[in-house]
């Protein structure tokens, strides 16, 4: 699967799609693929503050647990109903259905973020 | 031989291998080689060393002895055919199961025992056992901890003070508060005294029956609890309780954990035990230990699995629910095959039997001049008796007449001087109750006549 | 295949094992009792195929070979059985008064005085029920001797990457950070790394010698010596002990406190996970802070429980010890005497270099040196040539009746499987073993697709580990339901 452009990367695989002062974030392809059927999604809730590399969450498959960290700081809006129901979604669609959070953005800072090729060459040299 | 290497053999492995010597690949590296006798008695051929422990055996007189000894290990019927499937090499020398191929036996059989203590304490989910009903209490409290944030836990003084010390080990070393609730004149919990105790607590914990064999209000101590954002913890010692006492879930625990080992284990000086918690399914996360949990197999056939090890020192480290590898699966199998032998009529009738013996006991005893039930409250099959001469002075009597006469609770409450928390069990006989009763009129007349 | 029990039975199969009662109503008033009790009535017959046929749904050490890493799967010996069934024992209470209990307190004794001399250490508490538990407990008696000498701060334990998840899991429960250190490329623990992370927030240094990849740590006295120079203490993992008994002491390595796995190393069997028992010893300075009560024998030579040990970190379990687990390993230790241990870890050494003297032409074996009880090989190569993964292959020898090693730990080895066959094991189930892999590794490269369909013959297959884990997140599937 090829990472879509129009979003931001972190080198601990999240994604973070902005769009004004709202952000969308997620895990990869590669996260899910390395992490395996995932059982759990553990999320904060709305209203939760969030900071910028801080772990704010976890993902958990049958053989691993991975934190997730938040990719930008901001202020938890929704946490995606779905995936807690059914979390074969971040396997089988980790850009789109599988989505986990939207955030309501702290700030414009983009420190840590990459884009979409220059994720694509981390991933290549895994 | 337990080793079934012949010279031959060990000549033609080390060729093969390219060592020189089993010294060479064995040795630890010059200056650290154990150089002296290390003092051990020299190695005992089988039948002598038969010999030697059966001798051991035989010098703990007091397993030979008629026992009214309770107080968190209780001397109940194991019937042989417990041990006789229990105890079978397929399940005593299994490895933990996490080949699901190749432990369907051993997983089964945990999923079972599982099944078993939601089903006695009412509640959704249960691990696969853990070291004992001291180590279960510390547990619970972690859970607890982990569902709310708070250090702080309210604890029974009634609650089994071994417990409680081994509670108190841990709450050093983890930086835990524990407050303590005290007694009453009941012999039951002050919940209403201790109110103002429990706010900003974690949890409040009550066990039922409680040391003294009290049974406890625990729909009040859950009250109290949830009347303060805590969560409800029931302790339960004597696990063949909840064959016929409400469920700690109809009494509104969150977590209910204690001790099976009167499930078919033997008192055994001590151990092996075998520790249970259950809670809501709210909290089956936070569970300590091991889950076993029901699946399919790629041809569609019914499988048990060990699940959500996320949680689990080998998956998760530091960040693990519990340290705790290595549990009690055997015990726990021993009893889940007692549960399944005695089932609920036979269960029902040891645990009803234990009230009336233990009322039988009480009967007698009480109508020895000086001697009263030292709290009015309501009993499973053990109580506290209230004696005219110290307790420890009647135990030494007693014991000297080849009698275990209970447990002076002074060792444990030092207000208590003139206490015995005394049992009765199925295994309890109307000739142990006469013998009991003369020796103790006896010894009594006789301390009393020396004063 | 088996139903639960809870799909067998019926009302009026039940049997009452004693005489009938009456109801509890004519005890206890109704508001205290239980409506019901939703459990089976089963005859026995139903009983004794049910538990049966589950024992024949097993691997055992009495019917497999159980190569497990740091597992040691040695053989249970029989006598141990007999002897701790002898009612003398199973009987006694633990509250039984002291001149009641002189047979067991003896041997108590007699194995904490065994251990001591074996280990090198001042003495021991027979009380942890686990290996695990023995780990928390040292952590708790470390925790105390700091903050009794005025160093409480000391928050950091180091441990290898190598070490057993219960290590940083013991650690973090008493509030230790954990702070990993790498190991070398020839499998040791990195000493200079080890050396530059020491400093004044050093509590305790966490290892087992030799370590989980097989491999005696050289450098043992020279690390001990740096921790304690930085003022911390030295713990001694025994999960790997069996390569060591009667050959080298961790006392004399230089470390402070130690748990033991009497159902490894001393062969008390694993019962399925347990029960075990994990005494843990210390040394003269630490001591003190051992678990009570303690077992001690007086100066007229009767033995006795002492309670009075002012400094300890107080009980770790309700009663005293895992006193039938330890019947067992006492047994074992009096039937082998100090020779008899010795020559058993040597054996053991024999065989785990005999493997893999056998097996390293097919799967690589990462570290030249001989090994010692246990080894570690990767299924990396074969991965990367077939895309045959190490569970591929554990899968294939459960076909063959052989229990997988242990898989995928240590993490520094990718697609590792650690083989320890213990002394117990005949040259030729050895041969088997070796013959077995060398056919799966040519399967894996004949026929690759067919691999992820093992195992073939087992009374299940693989299983649904994802569906079971959903489920269980929500609380489900975690115990029978009625309909």
């Amino acid at each position: 699967m090829a990472q879509p452009a129009d979003r931001l990367y972190t080198k601990e695989h999240e994604w973070v799609k902005i769009d004004g002062t709202n952000a969308v974030v997620g895990i990869t392809d590669y996260a899910q693929s390395s992490l395996g059927d995932i059982v759990y999604v553990e999320m904060p809730r709305p209203g939760v503050a969030v900071e910028r590399g801080k772990p704010v969450g976890v993902v958990e498959s049958v053989k691993a647990v991975s934190d997730i960290y938040a990719p930008v700081s901001g202020t938890i809006v929704e946490v995606n109903a779905a995936v807690e129901e059914d979390q074969t979604k971040v396997n089988s669609d980790p850009y789109g259905d599988g989505w986990l959070v939207k955030l309501k953005l702290a700030d414009a800072d983009k420190t840590g973020l990459m884009d979409a090729v220059a994720y694509e060459e981390l991933v290549k040299s895994l | 031989m337990y080793t079934p290497h012949t010279d031959d053999e060990i000549r033609a492995m080390l060729a093969e291998i390219g060592a020189p010597s089993l010294e060479a690949l064995s040795s630890p590296p010059r200056g650290l080689e154990i150089k002296e006798s290390l003092g051990l008695p020299p190695a005992l051929p089988e039948a002598e060393a038969y010999s030697h422990l059966k001798a051991l055996a035989g010098k703990n007189d007091a397993a030979r002895k008629v026992s009214f000894l309770g107080a968190g290990a209780y001397r109940h019927y194991q019937p042989p055919a417990v041990p006789w499937f229990a105890m079978r090499s397929e399940f005593l020398t299994a490895y933990t199961p996490y080949q699901a191929e190749a432990s369907q036996g051993s997983l089964q059989a945990i999923f079972e025992w599982q099944t078993y203590v939601c089903l006695l304490t009412g509640m959704d989910v249960s691990n696969a056992s853990l070291y004992d009903g001291a180590t279960a209490l510390v547990e619970g409290v972690i859970m607890a901890m982990h569902a709310n944030g708070c250090k702080r836990v309210v604890v029974s003084q009634a609650v089994h003070p071994m417990y409680r010390a081994v509670l108190a080990t841990y709450a050093t070393g983890m930086g835990l508060e524990v407050i303590d609730l005290p007694y009453d004149a009941a012999g039951v919990t002050d919940l209403e005294g201790g109110a103002d105790l429990a706010r900003g607590a974690s949890c409040v914990v009550v066990q039922s029956p409680n040391f003294f064999g009290c049974i406890e209000d625990v729909d009040a101590a859950s009250k109290l609890a949830h009347d303060n954002d805590a969560l409800s913890v029931c302790v339960t010692a004597e696990a063949l309780s909840l064959a016929v006492l409400k469920t700690p879930r109809e009494c509104g625990a969150d977590i209910a954990l204690g001790e099976a080992q009167s499930f078919g284990l033997p008192v055994g000086y001590g151990g092996p035990y075998v520790g249970f918690i259950a809670s809501t399914k709210e909290h089956v996360r936070r569970l300590p230990g091991r889950l076993v949990g029901e699946t399919t197999d790629v041809d569609g056939r019914r499988a048990f699995v060990l699940t959500l090890q996320g949680r689990e020192q080998h998956i998760r480290r530091e960040l693990a629910t519990s340290n705790i590898c290595t549990n009690q699966a055997l015990c726990a199998l021993i009893a889940t095959v007692y549960l399944a032998t005695v089932g609920a009529t036979g269960l029902r009738a040891i645990a009803t039997t234990n009230l009336r013996r233990a009322r039988e006991l009480s009967d007698a005893l009480t109508s020895i001049t000086g001697f009263s039930r030292a709290f009015g409250t309501p009993f499973f099959n053990e109580f506290c008796l209230r004696t005219p001469v110290p307790a420890e002075q009647l135990a030494r009597a007693l014991e000297r007449r080849g009698i275990l006469a209970g447990l002076p609770l002074s060792r444990f409450y030092p207000e208590l001087t003139h206490h015995l928390l005394i049992c009765a069990t199925e295994l309890t006989t109307p000739d142990d109750i006469r013998h009991l009763n003369s020796a103790l009129a006896e010894e009594t007349s006789r301390a009393v006549a020396a004063v | 295949m088996p139903s639960l029990l809870f799909e067998q039975g019926a009302p009026g199969r039940g049997s009452t094992f004693v005489a009938s009662p009456g109801a509890p109503t004519r005890y206890l008033d109704a508001s205290l009792l239980r409506s019901d009790l939703p459990m089976p009535d089963l005859a026995e017959i139903e009983v004794a195929r049910h538990f049966t046929e589950l024992s024949h749904r097993n691997f055992s050490v009495d019917t497999n070979f159980y190569p497990l890493g740091s597992c040691t799967m040695k053989y249970n010996p029989k006598l141990n059985e007999a002897v701790a069934g002898f009612p003398g024992f199973t009987d006694l209470h633990p509250f039984a008064p002291d001149s009641g209990a002189q047979g067991a307190l003896h041997l108590l004794w007699d194995m904490e005085r065994s251990l001591s001399a074996l280990f090198g250490m001042t003495e021991f508490s027979l009380m942890p029920a686990a290996g695990a538990h023995g780990e928390i407990t040292a952590m708790l008696m470390a925790k105390k001797y700091f903050a009794q000498t005025g160093q409480g701060a000391r928050d950091v334990c180091l441990v290898p990457d190598t070490a057993h998840g219960t290590n940083p899991a013991s650690a973090a429960m008493v509030g230790y950070r954990v702070v990993s250190i790498p190991s070398t490329i020839r499998g040791r623990t990195d000493v200079a790394a080890l050396k530059r992370k020491l400093d004044g927030s050093t509590a305790v240094c966490m290892m087992t010698n030799p370590n989980t990849l097989g491999l005696f740590e050289d450098d043992i006295i020279d690390i001990t010596k740096a921790v304690h120079a930085a003022g911390g203490l030295m713990y001694y993992d025994g999960a790997n002990a069996n390569a060591i008994v009667g050959l080298v002491r961790p006392g004399d390595m230089g470390f402070d406190l130690l748990h033991l796995n009497l159902h490894k190393t001393f062969s008390v069997p694993h019962g399925g996970g347990g029960p075990g028992s994990g005494p843990v010893g210390a040394n003269a300075k630490l001591a003190k802070y051992l678990p009570k009560p303690v077992v001690v024998r007086n100066d007229d030579g009767s033995f006795a429980l002492d309670w009075e040990r002012a400094s300890s970190i107080g009980p770790v379990r309700a009663f005293w010890s895992h006193f039938l687990a330890i019947v067992r390993a006492y047994a074992y230790i009096i039937v082998h005497g100090e020779e008899g241990l010795r020559r058993n870890s040597q054996l053991a050494v024999l065989n785990a270099n005999y493997v893999r003297a056998k097996i390293k032409d097919v799967l690589i074996v990462p570290y030249d040196d001989f090994c010692r009880h246990e080894f570690v090989c990767s299924a990396e190569t074969l991965k990367k040539e077939t895309g045959v993964r190490a569970l591929d292959l554990a899968k294939g020898l459960l076909d063959a009746g052989i229990h997988a090693p242990t898989m995928y730990w240590p993490h520094v080895v990718p697609e590792c499987l650690m083989i320890e066959p213990t002394e117990t094991e005949t040259r030729e189930m050895l041969d088997n073993f070796s013959a077995t892999i060398h056919v799966l590794v040519k399967q894996a490269h004949d026929d690759p697709a067919s691999m992820a369909e093992l195992p073939l013959h087992t009374p299940v297959r693989r299983v649904d580990e994802a569906q079971v884990g959903r489920q269980a997140n929500k609380g489900i599937g975690l115990r029978w339901q009625p309909k």
